[in-house]
């Protein structure tokens, strides 16, 4: 913290400046904090639903990315279909997160926070040691579908990979498709309800359980869709999503617990400053977020979109 | 004797008597800490093994950093995520004053808490108000900036390498911390020194007002506690014996590692009060004494070892659903009631 001012802490002001000069490296750098910070939105939106509706905060949600991740490169080794593999991805933590919530997240709730963070902190470590020892401990890639293995994209000079505007692209109907259902359909209305007055929705002949599983079922299948996405152009390694869920938990943070607005612009906001921020401070692009977090919070405790809750 | 029933006896009794009471109490803190390290000094003359003795420093650098998190989390109810922040910051602060500057040890030990409590302070002044969830979160936000500040400042903390080179150990006033059994006194000293100290804070009308605001901080405002500035000495405090404990880390391993800030440093802190308990004093200590055998033990016999302590926490936190201590002393006053409705 002390002493910042160092000169020999790197900072690179030059290459953030020339950049910013240049569309080329403009186009460029946008679209990869794009990628991050739609990725980035997926896991943390399933984070914001699971603390509105249930009221936990899931310290194991970065499991679920994980576990995305490696699904859907396990499918793909398989069936070769890339489709398939994101299905597989996407179904298979759904189903985890059922069962997770019912067998054991359920036996918590009205548990002080302490607990709950335990039972989590438990579950991070189960599942980090059961990734390596069915897929070993180093570090794997899926690869780039053949049907994505074409030229770039040029625009205004930079190089934009087709893969990321489709990833782009399903995040993006991933929040329509949330943001509606949520607010215009009936399941959507008895979830907002639930969040409110489970009580009172519970004596209206709801059940309960089933929504939490599925809400939980929800977040889970988005971490673990957000993983497969993620499958082809990172590394994966038993331990990838922790620093997504930290990530994940600085956006809902900043963007306001349960607000789902508030986690797509929170998401893109971190998206860009990473990837700009690798340009200008190359070593200190997480100090960055984590100071834009602490800035926010200064000024807004409850985040930019957050309500005051208890 | 738990601090609930002290406080249920201290109500029912008149206020000269409480009084005598406390002082008596204080008397029996100070000489169980004189036994206690009595006991744990002439440790060497009987066992000559070196892993023991080296078991026990690693118990007191952990252990100051549990019980002090306790302080926070069973004292306060406030639940800090980044309180191994303070750890890494206690030894990457002292190994940085000992290799730079040749400073007496005594001298870098006071400095380094002193650099601590202002950290504490400015990152304290920030936290304490938010709410437990936000609070958790901003604490851990913290930590990984503290964290990611230690990777990327290679010239002055050597980034991921760590601080290498060992650091120096020059004697003073006759103390050789180069000496094996020098430097195993000189950390249960500390430890006990350190956790009487933190014993006196918990016992002290500072203590119940702490106490109060884990109950109910709004009722604690209302009768004219400044709640804020409460949680802010508290947190200043127990990030100064944090510190401690990670001093006492930096002097046995003779260096600093990113590792000593990162966060999981503060889930195994949080996961060892769990498993003492967070009711008794003594409790994370208990805690940490049962998760370095159980570390021990199992990293001997498997490497998958974070399944072996999932399960383990998850049968604290689902099964028993309180620590050990808690566990204990619960279980014992339900057999003295038991025992007192018979005869």
């Amino acid at each position: 913290m002390a002493a910042r001012r160092n000169g020999c802490f790197p900072v690179d002001l030059d290459a953030l400046t020339g950049c910013l000069a240049s569309p080329a490296c403009l186009v460029t750098q946008t679209t990869s904090g794009l990628i991050i910070g739609m990725l980035l939105f997926l896991v943390a939106v399933g984070l914001t639903l699971i603390f509105g509706v249930l009221k936990v905060v899931n310290f194991s949600h970065g499991a679920f990315y994980m576990f995305g991740a490696y699904f859907a490169m396990t499918a793909y080794q398989f069936t070769g279909s890339f489709a398939l593999a994101m299905l597989c991805g996407a179904a298979g933590t759904a189903l985890l997160g059922l069962v997770f919530e019912r067998v054991f997240m359920s036996r918590v709730y009205g548990a002080d926070v302490l607990m709950q963070l335990l039972v989590c902190y438990a579950f991070v470590l189960i599942f980090d040691d059961v990734v390596r020892m069915v897929w070993g401990p180093e570090f794997k890639s899926m690869g780039m579908p053949a049907a994505f293995q074409v030229m770039p994209l040029l625009i205004a000079g930079g190089v934009v990979p087709p893969y990321y505007l489709l990833l782009i692209g399903v995040a993006l109907t991933m929040a329509v498709i949330l943001g509606l259902g949520l607010s215009r359909t009936r399941i959507g209305k008895v979830i907002r309800a639930a969040a409110h007055n489970p009580g009172m929705v519970s004596a209206l002949g709801i059940n309960t359980g089933l929504i939490y599983g599925g809400v939980f079922a929800l977040g889970g299948m988005l971490a673990g869709l957000a993983g497969a996405l993620a499958a082809p152009v990172r590394s994966l390694t038993p331990g990838m999503g922790f620093s997504v869920l930290i990530e994940s938990f600085i956006v809902t943070v900043i963007g306001g617990m349960g607000s789902i607005l508030g986690a797509l612009i929170a998401a893109l906001l971190i998206g860009l400053i990473r990837s700009f921020g690798s340009l200008g401070f190359p070593l200190f692009t997480e100090g960055l977020m984590y100071l834009f977090m602490v800035i926010v919070l200064v000024a807004r405790p409850t985040g930019l979109f957050g309500k005051e809750v208890a | 004797m738990t601090e609930l029933q002290a406080g249920q006896d201290g109500e029912a009794l008149s206020a000269p008597r409480t009084e005598a009471r406390t002082q008596r109490a204080r008397y029996l803190d100070v000489s169980i800490a004189l036994v206690a390290f009595a006991v744990l000094a002439m440790l060497p003359l009987f066992f000559s093994s070196k892993a023991l003795l080296d078991f026990v420093i690693r118990c007191s650098a952990f252990g100051l950093f549990a019980t002090s998190l306790n302080l926070l989390v069973g004292y306060t109810g406030m639940i800090s995520f980044g309180h191994g922040m303070f750890f890494g910051l206690g030894a990457y602060g002292y190994g940085l004053i000992m290799q730079r500057t040749g400073v007496p040890i005594p001298v870098a030990f006071v400095g380094t808490l002193l650099i601590t409590a202002v950290v504490a302070a400015v990152i304290g002044a920030i936290c304490v108000r938010l709410k437990e969830i936000y609070f958790a979160f901003v604490t851990l936000a913290f930590q990984m900036l503290i964290h990611s500040t230690i990777l990327s400042w290679t010239s002055l903390t050597g980034g991921d390498q760590g601080l290498r080179g060992g650091i120096p150990r020059p004697i003073f006033l006759g103390i050789d911390l180069a000496n094996h059994v020098h430097l195993y006194v000189m950390s249960c000293a500390l430890l006990v020194l350190g956790l009487l100290l933190m014993r006196q804070i918990a016992q002290s009308p500072f203590g119940y007002t702490l106490r109060m605001i884990r109950d109910n901080a709004t009722r604690a405002s209302f009768i004219g506690i400044d709640v804020w500035r409460a949680r802010l000495t508290i947190f200043v405090l127990a990030a100064l014996f944090a510190s401690t404990g990670g001093i006492l880390m930096a002097l046995f391993v003779s260096g600093a590692y990113p590792e000593f800030a990162y966060w999981t440093i503060s889930g195994e802190g949080i996961f060892i009060n769990m498993l003492g308990g967070v009711t008794t004093f003594l409790g994370p200590m208990v805690g940490t004494v049962l998760l370095l055998i159980l570390n021990d033990t199992v990293t001997r016999l498997t490497e998958y070892y974070g399944i072996v302590l999932g399960i383990v926490i998850l049968f604290f936190a689902i099964g028993l659903r309180k620590g050990l201590m808690d566990f204990v002393v619960e279980w014992y006053a339900q057999r003295r009631h038991d025992a007192g409705e018979r005869g």
